[in-house]
């Protein structure tokens, strides 16, 4: 019992990640119809917004202490971060936070982003066939990730996040399920940020004047635009919109595991088997199945499992994947006449 | 088929031909006249015909046909270690495993088009990349790649616990007392399929795919795909059932991919699980793609452009930047320096990415459309001017 509650938890994190880029994939698509392969490269970018907010923010000034001298006898060397010597505790508040704080240059960059490669790129293509979307965002995808790669090297960046909620939670204690169920505090804030992220796109969605046409125009595009509303133009934000949501995915998801160039491609094969298992087009469907099979991932790496069925950890989303679309065409919550081509 | 076309494609066969023989000299002044990179060009370009078959005729964009190439690569092993260092009984054993693997993974991913198709196939690409890094590590070696060794030593060689990784058995090469210094190599007869005998292999090979999907293409088989690709929905309604047809193009495609695979280690007997990553199955759909897919040269084309920049491009570093920009004033030419630098060497793959949005944005048929425009702009302009010359003259 308390392995399997283990396990589920386990899973909600990494869910959590897949449920948001897949939610950013399913917006992009139903909106504009584009599928859209560069959109890990997105999450990358946003987890890179984390790590240069960081360097930023831990550039140190060196200043040379005459009277301490070091073993080899010269003055000691005080390394202290500018924004430390700057705005004092509150500059140490910065550091220590920096992986959240970082969310405030994510958001306005990753919105620019989303809307220059709307505007620049994407939309020339949708009158095109999907092999040329898949085909241009690949590259684009490709391009981002080498740039990443020349900037930043080719080595995986740790992140710590906020000293806080660097311990374990001991969630078992809370439920009455023993000391034994042990949980680390940032996966945990991560599963919080993911649920509240995907509540907030969905109110949005549904409550806005905005989400309204949005919808309107996911469901009959040629109709709302002959009532006068500009729907490319909102489309565009939305677009802008899912960006920034791969990019906060992106960007908190660094102290998990640490970025490096190719993090996006290795979640971006995972997120289209979670769009296409939840059924495309189908925000509910992707937000679903991406908890779902996160929870499965972490279900088939427990060891029981491992020593009956060997290396099922490492294909369970793609057996689950082909289960799926074999069974149900659709996908779990597809909606009729999306994509059967 | 009509004669014209026929004797067309003859002539562009034989052509195709002669240019392949006369590549190790006709590619001497561009710098790529030597049998490494040669034997990429034309294994690749099998790939990439192979690829053609599937995605240029059918329309179906697979993003897993790297898992062929790697399948083919570890069954070429596995007959080296095993039978013979002779590459004949390697290849065809290559090709057959590839295409049972492709008949299983076709059946179950034709039954969904488009989107779903190209995901379906991308997961079993991965699949076996991470099953062969995985639990398939007694097959694959994992991590190491799977290597052809020394033979065992002939008192153990009829021991049943032999360790394969470490020791060769060779059945064939011990029957035929076939004596081994050092290294083995592998060779077909007795050739040793380095250098240009190596080329030439695979050459002689590609010229076959090559003539082969000339035929696939202008036979019924061909048209049959073409329709699937133009409108498969008109064709199932007039009482076609496609999804023969679409297995049996996918099974061909995976055998090219078996075949390339192999001659892979024939050329270095060795195989690792990064052959079926999926950026391997990204560099031949962009093979493909920039030659131009549906046309019978173009894949072959886009091959070997992209294995030529790709050695041309990864070769030069600051040093030979520096000296190209050495007529710059020396701040222009570090930041020249620093810009280009991006792009070649390590960044070699930042090219190939803009070059692949560049030619889908532009030419989304490849190169062939390109040299198509170009040459019906010169005919357009051909006729036009006739045409003046003859009211001139009329006049």
């Amino acid at each position: 019992m308390d392995a399997i509650f283990l396990q589920i938890l386990n899973g909600l994190d990494k869910g959590g990640a897949y449920a948001l880029i897949a939610l950013g994939l399913t917006l992009a698509f139903g909106t504009l119809g584009v599928v859209n392969f560069a959109h890990g490269a997105l999450f990358m970018l946003g987890a890179f917004c984390a790590v240069s907010v960081n360097k930023i923010l831990t550039l140190q000034q060196i200043v040379l202490d005459p009277t301490q001298k070091t073993a080899w006898g010269t003055p000691l060397e005080i390394r202290t971060p500018y924004v430390e010597s700057w705005f004092g505790d509150f500059g140490l508040f910065l550091v220590d936070y920096s992986v959240p704080v970082s969310l405030l240059v994510t958001i306005p960059f990753m919105l620019l982003v989303g809307i220059v490669m709307e505007r620049g790129l994407i939309r020339h293509f949708y009158k095109r066939p999907h092999a040329d979307q898949i085909l241009v965002t690949f590259g684009l995808a490709i391009v981002l990730q080498e740039i990443i790669k020349h900037y930043f090297g080719a080595n995986p960046i740790p992140q710590t996040a906020p000293s806080i909620v660097s311990g374990s939670a001991n969630i078992g204690l809370w439920i009455g399920l023993g000391e034994s169920v042990v949980y680390p505090w940032w996966r945990l804030v991560y599963f919080g940020f993911s649920a509240l992220v995907i509540f907030a796109v969905f109110a949005f969605l549904k409550f806005t004047t905005f989400g309204m046409v949005v919808r309107a125009g996911m469901f009959n595009r040629e109709q709302v635009s002959m009532l006068g509303i500009n729907i490319e133009k909102r489309f565009t934000i939305v677009f802008g919109l899912a960006a920034v949501v791969a990019g906060m995915a992106g960007a908190m998801y660094t102290p998990v595991l640490p970025p490096d160039y190719h993090i996006g491609m290795d979640f971006l094969v995972l997120s289209f088997v979670v769009v296409v298992v939840g059924g495309m087009g189908s925000l509910g469907g992707a937000v679903t199945a991406g908890f779902l099979l996160g929870i499965l991932q972490s279900f088939a790496s427990m060891n029981e499992v491992k020593s009956i069925i060997p290396g099922i950890d490492q294909i369970i989303i793609y057996l689950v994947a082909v289960v799926v679309l074999l069974a149900l065409p659709r996908g779990l919550m597809g909606r009729k006449g999306v994509m059967e081509d | 088929m009509n004669q014209g076309s026929l004797t067309k494609d003859i002539i562009l066969f034989v052509i195709f031909a002669g240019l392949v023989i006369a590549a190790p000299v006709l590619l001497t002044p561009l710098g790529a006249g030597y049998p490494d990179l040669l034997q990429k060009f034309a294994i690749f370009g099998i790939f990439a015909i192979g690829f053609n078959i599937l995605f240029g005729l059918t329309g179906y964009l697979s993003f897993g046909h790297a898992a062929f190439l790697g399948v083919g690569s570890y069954a070429s092993v596995w007959m080296f270690k095993l039978l013979s260092m002779n590459v004949i009984p390697a290849v065809i054993f290559s090709v057959i495993v590839a295409g049972i693997f492709a008949l299983l993974i076709g059946f179950i991913t034709l039954r969904r088009s488009g989107i779903y198709f190209s995901i379906l196939t991308l997961a079993f690409a991965q699949m076996s990349y991470n099953l062969a890094y995985s639990v398939l590590t007694p097959i694959t070696n994992g991590e190491t790649g799977l290597q052809v060794r020394q033979l065992a030593p002939s008192d153990r060689a009829a021991d049943y616990v032999l360790n394969l990784r470490d020791e060769d058995l060779r059945i064939l090469d011990q029957a035929f007392g076939v004596v081994e210094q050092g290294i083995p190599i592998t060779n077909l007869f007795g050739i040793k399929m380095s250098g240009y005998p190596g080329f030439y292999f695979c050459a002689v090979l590609l010229i076959i795919a090559f003539g082969l999907s000339i035929l696939i293409a202008r036979s019924n088989f061909g048209m049959m795909l073409k329709a699937i690709k133009s409108n498969q929905n008109r064709l199932n309604y007039t009482g076609v059932n496609t999804r023969p047809y679409l297995i049996t193009a996918f099974v061909i495609s995976g055998m090219y991919a078996g075949l390339a695979g192999s001659l892979l280690a024939v050329t270095d007997p060795l195989a690792g699980a990064e052959r079926m990553q999926w950026t391997a199955s990204g560099e031949v759909v962009l093979m493909t793609i920039l030659g131009g897919a549906g046309t019978l040269i173009g894949p072959v084309l886009g091959a070997t452009l992209i294995k030529y920049f790709e050695n041309i491009f990864s070769a030069i570093n600051d040093n030979v930047l520096q000296g190209f920009y050495s007529f710059l004033p020396d701040s222009l030419n570090e930041i020249a320096v620093a810009v280009s630098g991006m792009f070649v060497g390590k960044g070699w793959h930042l090219t190939l990415g803009l070059l692949f949005m560049v030619i889908v944005v532009f030419l989304p048929g490849g190169l062939m459309q390109g040299f198509q425009l170009i040459a019906n702009r010169f005919k357009r302009k051909k006729k036009t001017d006739s045409t003046q010359h003859s009211k001139q003259a009329a006049e």
